[in-house]
């Protein structure tokens, strides 16, 4: 047994890619097992693997687990990224659920009817500079601390930045108006595990091409 | 300042029943703000009170908490409703992330256009008998205790009940392939704190009629 916590999903992003991000900045080696066909997501099912038949899953600790906030509350308590105390907490979980709804966003647009990306890509842009990149920044100038919580890295810095990241591949200069993400962000990719995640090579995956898009349509029968 | 929880939301279940259902069955009296209109909603906007632009919110402890999960694993903690160490917290995860995703489909049903609700009708009651009930029975089944996690109430137990209350709204027989359930929905409606909640009077809000679905539109849009 190798002990490395092994993931199962498709070879993308979707809903695992923020766990790749965790498991990464946390400096923890993973394995992947990827679906490639309907085929392998049934022989998942049929194991008995998949407790609620979804994906992602994660075999970790002698646990298979599913659901990712669950996945992801885990890794983060275990590698000290979840704050000190109940309160430190509280705000990692409120700036992670804003940057998951971020991100949840611009995942599905992919997925969207042609006639609709336009439209879609537009209310994305909106959303991410009107209502959350402001929370963001002003949480940065108000304490003026490198980290968002707690002075100390967090599972809410790490999805921020790859909230940044990915907000930036919808629109290069998304973070004109905001001085201390452009700082937060230039810092926190300059942390050693993060910066190893950052090159090619590493398990990241790319973003969702119309290729990627058909193979889940047909996988997941959506 | 009464020391109390304060919920701001509106007069309706929504995604703060699952917080009013574990405030309740911790035994933790709370305050409600109801938003009635969508001047309601923009005044709270506008005073800095909703940290992304969206309620719930909740006022506990100094601090303004969005974000439903957020307040969910807050409360959980503070009450101790949440396992006694990181592998039971796993397992407690688990369980409650899979009957939110139920309960988004309960709580959108009122919401389908009328050419959709067949369909969106049954796809409920086939996720719930075949992807999600089967779980949970399986799990009292394989531990034989009257708890799911760690032979201790915790907030998987009152957010499985909640859910399973919904569900029957729904369709009253949904349960009939579920003796264990049926048997943990007995038990867990008779803890004190939640038998309290589930009487008339008490601060539980009732399943949304179609004729209130306008009303609540109009204040989001």
């Amino acid at each position: 047994m190798a002990g490395k916590p092994k993931l199962h999903y498709t070879k993308g992003r979707g809903k695992m890619e923020s766990i790749r991000w965790l498991l990464a900045a946390a400096g923890v080696e993973f394995e992947e097992e990827f679906i490639e066909t309907k085929e392998d997501l049934e022989k998942l099912r049929n194991d008995g693997s998949l407790l609620f038949q979804q994906v992602p899953m994660v075999e970790i600790d002698g646990m298979k687990m599913v659901q990712t906030r669950a996945i992801l509350s885990y890794i983060a308590a275990k590698y000290n990224l979840y704050g000190k105390d109940l309160k430190e907490r509280a705000w990692i979980d409120m700036y992670v659920e804003g940057t998951t709804d971020l991100m949840g966003m611009i995942m599905y647009l992919p997925f969207q009817p042609a006639d609709t990306k336009e439209k879609n890509l537009a209310l994305i842009i909106e959303r991410v500079t009107t209502r959350y990149f402001p929370v963001y920044e002003k949480a940065l100038k108000d304490h003026g601390h490198d980290y968002l919580v707690g002075n100390k890295l967090s599972w809410a810095d790490i999805h921020l930045l790859e909230a940044i990241l990915m907000a930036e591949e919808c629109k290069p200069d998304i973070l004109s108006a905001f001085p201390l993400l452009q700082a937060f962000k230039g810092r926190t990719s300059n942390i050693p595990t993060i910066k190893k995640f950052l090159q090619p090579g590493s398990q990241r995956k790319p973003p969702a091409d119309e290729k990627f898009v058909a193979v889940v349509r047909k996988i997941f029968n959506i | 300042m009464s020391g109390k929880p304060k919920l701001y939301y509106f007069n309706a279940r929504g995604r703060m029943e699952s917080i009013r259902w574990l405030l309740a069955a911790a035994g933790v009296e709370f305050e409600e703000c109801f938003l009635e209109t969508k001047d309601d909603l923009t005044k709270l906007r506008k005073d800095g009170s909703l940290l992304f632009q969206q309620v719930p919110m909740v006022e506990i402890d100094g601090m303004k908490m969005v974000q439903s999960r957020a307040i969910g694993n807050y409360i959980a903690m503070k009450y101790n409703l949440y396992g006694k160490d990181l592998k039971e917290r796993a397992l407690i995860d688990m369980y409650v992330e899979a009957v939110i995703d139920l309960n988004e489909l309960l709580m959108t049903h009122p919401f389908q256009p009328a050419d959709k609700k067949e369909q969106h009708f049954a796809t409920i009651v086939d996720k719930a008998t075949n992807r999600y009930f089967p779980v949970y029975e399986k799990v009292l089944k394989d531990h034989g205790q009257d708890f799911l996690v760690g032979n201790q109430f915790s907030r998987a137990d009152v957010q499985l009940l909640e859910t399973l209350l919904m569900a029957e709204e729904c369709k009253p027989d949904i349960l009939a392939k579920f003796p264990l359930l049926q048997s943990f929905k007995a038990r867990i409606s008779n803890i004190p704190t939640v038998k309290k909640f589930l009487q008339p009077g008490s601060q539980r809000k009732p399943p949304l009629q179609e004729k209130d679905v306008p009303k609540l539109m109009k204040i989001f849009h």
